[in-house]
């Protein structure tokens, strides 16, 4: 196993290069070095003097990808701002504060927020499902499917916009937005997770729901009926196991992303976490900072799919990765 | 299972607050003393003077950092009085005219803010005692007082290699020996601190330890506004060498981050991402409230306070707000003090009657909310690039004349007042020229009219018709939109920035304006990025733009016009690159003028130039709104300086009472929910026990 972790490991750093490669190339045929140092400096009797010398401070004064003057690749704005990046160094952005120090920062909020969202989302959808699953072919199987459709249908801005509007501004129950650290972060996180994991009830339901239907037609399920085993005990024990490689495909890959948050969510709630980090930057032109963040995105991407083919070997032994 | 009735018991004093209301997003800390609430979107990029230019940022720096001067509080027009200096400096003319001095003299007793920077052990810590720290103010604190060598630092610093001063260009152009000192330090500088008070500066000269003097190249009667601004705010040499100790960057810790002033208030949390707290500054000295303020503040109750000593407010909490939603809601709700009022909120908090007036809407007045409008010191514009063959007037003689023709019959077609009411819902004032109301050369009434554009007609301007436009464009070659010599229509190409969908509409609303007189607009709507270039290349028609004022002098308008300000030729702020040598010959004796009648006289002539030359359609002069709880007092709108906190009052218990009758929690609904829930189960459970009691299936 541990020469397969390597492997994957190694199969990872043309996949980063590539990303960062094409990462570099999208933000820099939006902005220029010129572009990143006006929106720093402002529009305001800001000086060509004053450019070059913000570009020349921020190694922004090279060529892009290919030096042509002294024929080199690692004279570019490219290399050196990617190279760090490997050894997890992201320097500091452009408005000069350090992006690890950040990242440290925002990244409990963003998890505060994605982990019960995560875990209580992902035992209500399997619930859901395993009730709709149970009374298959019911009326509560066609509304719970209905139900399902129509919560899919919906704009996650409208749980979001909806839910401030009920729970806060009618009902007064919670905080319409903002943060605090320690205890007081639940009431500020109660109403956006309790959306979250509405908003997604409806996808998730319908298609856990198709994974136990399809479980449930298998042979071994009408053995365990047969047994005279109780409905319940056949599917909790039996098809909830069984249907379980499926489930880890999609839950264990996100459980590394859940620690780059949530873009909207945590800018309707106020919530100072990494994806309005990535937002901000985006908006600022921060090159330093949306390099990093989708780099950090790609490492952690990578790891959760390596995740998912190590939890297999723990639910399913018959599988081996060599 | 039974867990989760006791996470619930203990989660629930959490969730329900230990006082005031559940949907309160304050802390018990937070609302200790007199405390200010309010809100910002953009986080701050800059908190060091010598580099903060923006709005985000000034509603912070101001507070904290004292220029030599400020704008008084309720005079208007704006009027510049001492702040931490004894009188306004006087230009003194030397070397026969050659330079300017200005001799400035500190008041003496003005203590900076405690801080960490003023104990001399706390510039030794080692990166180890730094990675411990979460914020500076958890190292022993000191202070000293202001000294004119802080203010001579910080105008060095305006020079500094490494730090970014977006005007440092500008006064390399004023500030004696500016510029070679910029080259000085690039040459000493190896990272680290770089002590300037080593390297001495030949334009800013120390006279004793509370008086230094300043010379300036030429004539500048501007600079004095310059210096209410931060760029001249006094920066003490120990918190640059403070902030230089390894290991602070990392933990961003930085002048830039954490200032340190002599302001009322000092920075004590700051978290740019979710909040910024102030608190009063302890070692502040008092000022008094203003005695004296417009006609009309007495009655308004912003004299009540006059003589007593400010701030009032003990702490100013900023909580980050990046959408509109949550942000007026909780204005509504009493979680904030006061609130600008965006396009989608007007309706349901403006009202405005036949005749004009403005006011509150019942819900508003309800509420005890009060309205506040100002017109800005800023203009927003169509331009129309000189440089172009068709609108431009580069070309002299005849085809100037046609050209000038067209951008007058444009500049009738184009309904300003309609664009206020439709886009704006009526925040705004049709732009009769370059002067924005409030500046000096500004005329109001008949006489402040551009007769080129408008008709004097029952007390009021009236646009001129739409036929006079049309003989403006028969005249310019292009009888119906075509023109004349090839038959060919007329298009114009207008270059703008998208922000949106809703951008549509208005896109819309400017190709009718230009289809009344049967041309046709292409929009040309890009980026900002794109569109600052275009701008900067010159390789535009006509482009939408604005200026907002640094200082109230028409020069700071009038300027935006002058030939060598050229935007195309010389990266100036002139962006429509309009030349006229008569009026430039008189914005060079116009700027340097103190106002006067003759002054006066001068910019009524640049103006009725601008105005047949038509290189703008005159635009707008945004009005602004905001609206504010009865509890808050003393607020008036201030478009040149944002150091307003200090003036301001909150009546705490008044607050506390409303905010308590307006967000009492509404429980039913809860109980709703799980009555709802358990009823939606009970089919299901029939179900179930039905199903598990069958003896078996029935046939397929």
């Amino acid at each position: 196993m541990l020469a397969y972790i390597v492997r994957r490991v190694l199969y990872a750093i043309p996949i980063l290069v590539g990303v960062n490669l094409i990462t570099f190339l999208l933000f820099f045929v939006v902005n220029t070095p010129d572009d990143m140092a006006r929106m720093q400096l402002g529009t305001k009797r800001v000086t060509p003097d004053a450019i070059e010398k913000w570009k020349a401070d921020h190694g922004y004064d090279k060529p892009l990808l290919w030096n042509a003057k002294e024929k080199t690749l690692t004279k570019t704005i490219f290399f050196e701002k990617s190279v760090k990046l490997f050894a997890f160094d992201f320097g500091a952005a452009e408005d000069g504060r350090d992006i690890a120090n950040e990242i440290a920062t925002r990244m409990w909020p963003s998890l505060a927020l994605a982990i019960p969202v995560f875990l209580v989302g992902l035992a209500l959808n399997i619930t859901f499902a395993m009730f709709m699953a149970f009374f298959r072919a019911t009326y509560l199987d066609f509304w719970g499917v209905v139900l399902c459709v129509a919560m899919m249908s919906i704009s996650t801005l409208f749980y979001i916009i909806g839910g401030q509007y009920i729970a806060s501004k009618v009902w007064h129950l919670v905080p319409i937005s903002g943060y605090d650290g320690g205890f007081d972060a639940l009431k500020f996180l109660a109403l956006p997770a309790l959306i979250a994991v509405i908003a997604g009830i409806g996808s998730g339901g319908r298609w856990y729901r198709t994974l136990f239907l399809e479980e449930m037609s298998r042979d071994y399920v009408r053995t365990a009926r047969a047994k005279g085993l109780a409905e319940s005990v056949v599917l909790f024990r039996h098809v909830l196991k069984n249907a379980m490689i499926p489930i880890l495909t999609g839950a264990v890959v996100v459980i590394p992303l859940l620690f780059m948050g949530s873009l909207l969510s945590e800018s309707f709630f106020g919530i100072p976490g990494l994806g309005s980090y990535t937002i901000d930057a985006i908006q600022a032109q921060d090159f330093a900072v949306v390099r990093s963040m989708v780099f950090i995105g790609s490492v952690l991407y990578i790891a959760g799919l390596l995740l998912t083919d190590l939890s297999y070997t723990l639910v399913d032994p018959r599988i081996k990765l060599e | 299972m039974r867990i989760l009735p006791r996470i619930f018991l203990i989660a629930l004093p959490f969730l329900v607050g230990c006082e005031g209301a559940w949907n309160d997003p304050y802390s018990e800390t937070a609302r200790r003393g007199m405390t200010l609430y309010s809100s910002f979107t953009e986080r701050p990029k800059h908190l060091d003077p010598v580099q903060s230019y923006t709005e985000d940022e000034a509603r912070f720096t101001q507070q904290i950092y004292e220029p030599l001067l400020q704008y008084h509080y309720l005079k208007r027009p704006y009027e510049l009085v001492p702040l931490t200096v004894l009188d306004v400096p006087k230009a003194r003319e030397v070397e026969g005219g050659k330079f300017t001095v200005y001799d400035i003299r500190i008041r003496p007793g003005i203590m900076y803010q405690p801080h960490a920077a003023f104990v001399s052990e706390n510039h030794s810590l080692g990166r180890e005692r730094i990675g411990k720290l979460k914020a500076p103010q958890e190292l022993p604190l000191g202070t000293r007082e202001l000294v004119a060598d802080d203010y001579i630092y910080q105008i060095k610093r305006l020079a500094h290699p490494r730090l970014h001063s977006p005007i440092g260009g500008h006064m390399n152009d004023y500030i004696v020996g500016l510029a070679e000192y910029a080259k000085k330090l690039k040459a000493a500088d190896q990272g680290g601190w770089l002590d300037l008070r080593q390297i001495p500066l030949e334009g800013v000269e120390r006279v004793d330890s509370h008086s230094f003097r300043i010379k300036v190249r030429g004539s500048y009667p501007q600079f004095v506004y310059w210096l209410a601004m931060p760029f001249f705010a006094p920066v003490p040499w120990e918190a640059e060498k403070f902030f230089a100790q390894p290991g602070m960057a990392e933990k961003n810790f930085s002048l830039d981050w954490w200032p340190v002033g002599t302001g009322a208030y000092m920075l004590t949390e700051n978290n740019p991402n979710s909040r910024m707290v102030l608190e009063r500054n302890p070692n502040y000295r008092g000022e008094p409230y203003p005695s004296e303020g417009e006609a009309e503040d007495r009655e308004r109750g912003l004299l009540a306070d006059a003589g007593k000593t400010i701030p009032f407010i003990d702490r100013v909490v900023f909580s980050r707000e990046k959408e509109a939603i949550p942000y007026w809601n909780k204005f509504l709700q009493g979680y904030y003090d006061s609130s600008g009022i965006g396009s989608d909120q007007f309706d349901q908090a403006v009202r405005m009657s036949i005749e004009g007036d403005v006011g509150v809407t019942p819900e508003m007045e309800e509420r005890g909310i009060r309205l506040s409008t100002s017109v800005a010191t800023s203009i927003g514009y169509v331009a129309f690039n000189w440089d172009d063959p068709v609108v431009g007037g580069y070309q002299g003689g005849e085809s100037a004349e046609r050209a000038r023709k067209l951008r007058q019959a444009l500049s009738i077609a184009f309904d300003v007042e309609e664009q206020i009411n439709i886009f704006g819902n009526g925040r705004g004032i049709a732009a009769q020229g370059p002067v924005a109301p409030g500046i000096f050369g500004y005329r109001e009434g008949r006489e402040g009219i551009n007769p080129v554009v408008y008709d004097w007609v029952d007390g009021k301007p009236q646009r001129k018709s739409i036929e006079a436009a049309r003989k403006l464009l028969a005249e310019a070659g292009y009888p119906n939109g075509r023109d004349a010599r090839t038959g060919q229509p007329l298009v114009l190409y207008l270059d703008t920035v998208t922000r949106g969908p809703g951008d549509k509409a208005a896109f819309d609303w400017y190709r009718r304006q230009f289809e009344k007189l049967s041309i046709q607009l292409e929009i040309r709507s890009t980026d900002w990025n794109r569109f600052q270039e275009k701008i900067r290349k010159g390789a535009t028609q006509l482009f939408r733009l604005g200026w907002n004022a640094d200082y109230p002098d028409p020069e700071n308008f009038l300027f935006l016009l002058y030939g060598p300000q050229s935007r195309a030729k010389s990266q100036g702020e002139n962006a429509s690159n309009y030349l006229n040598p008569e009026y430039d010959a008189l914005f060079e004796r116009m700027k340097n003028m103190p106002n006067s009648a003759e002054r006066q006289k001068i910019i009524d002539r640049m103006v009725e130039i601008v105005r047949r030359d038509a290189p703008w359609i005159w635009g707008t002069h945004p009005k602004e709104y905001s609206l504010r709880h009865a509890w808050l007092s003393n607020d008036k709108p201030n478009n040149m300086a944002r150091n307003n906190i200090k003036y301001l009052k909150v009546d705490t218990e008044k607050r506390a009472e409303l905010r308590a009758q307006w967000n009492k929690p509404v429980l039913w609904p809860i109980a709703l929910v799980v009555l709802a829930l358990a009823i939606s189960a009970f089919p299901a459970i029939l179900s179930y026990r039905k199903r598990e009691r069958m003896a078996a299936r029935p046939a397929a």
